[in-house]
């Protein structure tokens, strides 16, 4: 008998990683429909409903100013303060949306996953790509305070490096995705890393040089979290933003491979991680 | 001969019994070890059969053993099986919810599922959007859905409500709608678990139309879970039967639900007695068990006065009538017999003529917790006019007789079959 061919085969036997891309394409109605929920459900019954998006950036950049500042008189420059803080929150907030949103991804969607099979990795993407969204209007904000200032006479250009815009995109979009989908996986069984996340992410927004430049990090903390903050990819990310936004602070091309590298091979753990999971995760959750 | 789809090729699932917990990171890290050795996992050897009232004696448990079986083009394949038999963890398995633990499915058709439907529901959007979601997820593309859109909202019958919100809509119409998607749906193998428990009638017979022609007109092949029999009947044309986690029966559906039936005769403690073509003298035309409300019932606390009304229909006189009837475990072994006889002053009248009704009710009868089977005979001296062998059943929940003792938690614990109240006396 010749052998017989099979479309596919449902097995434990795991490979390291077994993206299917295809499959992924196939479902590609299913990734806009996600993000099309994500963005329309969110506010669904709020007065406010998409002014939060801008409210919550701004806010904190008025907290951040006052409290670092005003009061911790951390010296920005030339730059505004306001649109120092801005500039920093609005690079930081995606990274963290996508980080959070993601981090839950297996135990939120239990309900859903444990029903029908589609691709998982769908589901983080989605969150990915709707965060983009919520992105791509507090960038609108940052670019109507940008020319605000400008009108003001306030000493700001972009400088050529925003050519890298996309990159920086991608890479936040990488790293979030990346340690959301390895901490997702591992919540899976030990639930500890569920509570940890939260407040990891908002001490880490200390640690990324979100409200203060690298170069204050520098001279001012002891030495190793000095390090710490310089080696810090999300710290380059939002250094980075900031010096081809505003031009002010420090870019290396150095700092800038190697966050590339941390970032795509972050985000190449947390897939492999995603996958040997998402196989028999709903035995475990 | 149509060609074989699907193939499951030695299925087995193993879970973890009790709570994930302090244990979890040594068992980790043990198969770690062992899979760098180059060991098989140390803790496949191990796991007790899938039987849910057993006493739980390891900390791994087969849900499925060795299940083989194959599917035809075109086939609707029944899975029957008592609860925790093993059906929804091999349809989780089916749609690649889970992954087997080892062996292997081979498919040649995209599979999908339908079940517990609706979960994918968003309760914010609305019934067409979520339509669209629904369908999208699994596995249609936009372009599929849109062609089909009306036939769906039509097949819903939700017509009125498409605009509005899920979260407005009540159950069935959920059900309905979620249904409608899922039947539109155009993959080779169909998976369906016990969705049309819900719905109303008039639901239920189209869904289960629209199955059959799935499975008939448009020559798909479709995987049908239930506790439903007559829709097992109407729609299967092979049934597997699963129990404890392993498959007990494999053929043809109506021989399959008999032996399913024949295993599992919990009823719902009433029994009407057909026909019969010897009924020359006597014959016994329908059997009760009821609680102590006078309510038809088949379980029972322990020690709960149970009573079993038979009502018989007699054709001609009956000199000597001996009643009796008699409990037995699924062993079969035979626990109590009551007959008519056994009195000095016999309850039935010599000479009988008339229809009868016999009351047997017990009085502090502590049975213990299992499923007991009933028989009742009917003789004319020696002559056997009328026997009826196990054919209903009951169950004794676990219980205590009264508050002066511990709960009788297991029968297997209490390793007995009856439980009595005596006298106790201690002296020093």
């Amino acid at each position: 008998m010749a052998e017989e061919k099979w479309l596919y085969e449902i097995s434990s036997k795991k490979k390291l990683l077994s993206l299917n891309f295809n499959e992924i394409w196939r479902y590609r109605d299913l990734l806009l429909l996600f993000v099309k929920r994500d963005i329309t459900t969110v506010y669904k019954q709020t007065i406010l409903g998409p002014l939060w998006y801008f409210i919550q950036p701004l806010f904190t950049s008025v907290i951040f100013t006052l409290v670092f500042n005003n009061l911790g008189s951390i010296s920005t420059g030339l730059i505004p303060p306001f649109l120092f803080n801005l500039t920093g929150i609005t690079a930081w907030n995606y990274f963290k949306e996508c980080l959070t949103g993601t981090s839950n991804t297996f135990a939120k969607n239990q309900g859903i996953f444990g029903k029908v099979y589609f691709p998982r990795v769908i589901m983080p993407m989605s969150v990915t790509i709707s965060n983009l969204v919520k992105f791509g209007i507090q960038l609108l904000i940052l670019v109507s305070f940008y020319v605000y200032y400008i009108s003001t006479g306030a000493m700001i250009t972009p400088n050529g490096y925003i050519a890298l815009f996309p990159v920086y995109i991608i890479m936040m979009a990488l790293l979030g995705l990346g340690v959301g989908m390895l901490v997702s996986s591992l919540t899976t069984k030990y639930r500890d890393l569920q509570v940890l996340i939260n407040f990891a992410v908002q001490l880490l927004m200390y640690l990324s040089a979100v409200p203060y430049p690298l170069s204050e990090a520098k001279a001012k903390f002891p030495y190793f979290v000095a390090i710490f903050v310089q080696y810090n990819p999300v710290t380059q990310i939002v250094e980075g933003f900031r010096y081809m936004v505003l031009d002010s602070g420090t870019f290396t091309w150095t700092g800038f491979i190697y966050t590339l590298v941390v970032c795509v091979f972050l985000f190449l753990v947390g897939l492999v991680v995603f996958n040997r999971t998402e196989k028999n995760f709903i035995d475990t959750v | 001969m149509a060609k074989v789809i699907l193939k499951a090729e030695s299925i087995s699932k193993q879970y973890r019994l009790g709570l994930v917990g302090t244990g979890t990171v040594k068992h980790d890290f043990n198969r770690f070890i062992a899979r760098i050795l180059g060991k098989e996992d140390p803790y496949l050897k191990v796991g007790a059969e899938n039987d849910r009232s057993a006493k739980a004696t390891e900390n791994y448990v087969w849900a499925l053993r060795d299940i083989n079986f194959e599917v035809k083009e075109g086939e609707v394949l029944g899975i029957i099986g008592k609860n925790g038999a093993g059906k929804s963890t091999l349809l989780k398995i089916l749609s690649r919810v889970t992954s087997p633990t080892t062996g292997v499915i081979k498919t040649k058709g995209r599979i999908a599922s339908l079940l517990e439907v609706g979960t994918g529901f968003h309760p914010e959007l609305t019934g067409r959007e979520n339509i669209y979601l629904n369908g999208a997820i699994l596995g249609m593309t936009k372009t599929e859905i849109q062609r089909k859109e009306e036939e769906i909202i039509d097949f819903s019958g939700c017509t009125m409500y498409i605009d509005t919100p899920v979260k407005r809509y009540s159950s069935g119409m959920r059900v309905r709608l979620a249904f409608a998607v899922a039947a539109h749906l155009e993959p080779d193998i169909l998976v369906v678990d016990e969705v049309l428990a819900v719905g109303d009638a008039e639901f239920q017979k189209k869904a289960i139309g629209k199955m059959q022609d799935i499975s008939k007109g448009e020559g798909r092949t479709v995987l049908f879970v239930s506790h439903d029999m007559t829709a097992i009947k109407s729609l299967c044309t092979r049934v597997v039967v699963l129990q404890n986690g392993k498959t007990f029966f494999e053929g043809e559906t109506d021989e399959a639900i008999d032996k399913y039936l024949e295993k599992y005769k919990t009823s719902s403690g009433l029994i009407n007695f057909k026909g019969g073509k010897n009924v020359f003298k006597l014959k016994f035309s329908r059997f009760e068990v009821l609680n102590k409300n006078k309510e038809i019932s088949s379980s029972f606390q322990s020690g709960e006065k149970i009573t079993f009304k038979t009502t018989i229909k007699v054709n001609h006189k009956i000199r000597n009538p001996i009643f009796s009837l008699r409990l037995s475990d699924s062993n079969n072994t035979s626990i109590i017999c009551w007959r008519s006889n056994d009195f000095i002053e016999q309850p039935l009248p010599k000479g009988l003529e008339d229809d009868l009704i016999i009351y047997i009710s017990t009085n502090k009868l502590f049975l213990l917790d299992t499923i007991y089977k009933v028989s009742i005979s009917f003789l004319d001296g020696k002559e056997l006019l009328d026997y009826k062998r196990d054919f209903i059943s009951f169950e004794i929940l676990p219980g205590k007789p009264n508050e002066r003792f511990h709960p009788i938690t297991k029968r297997k614990t209490y390793n007995s079959i009856v439980f009595a109240e005596a006298k106790w006396q201690v002296e020093q």
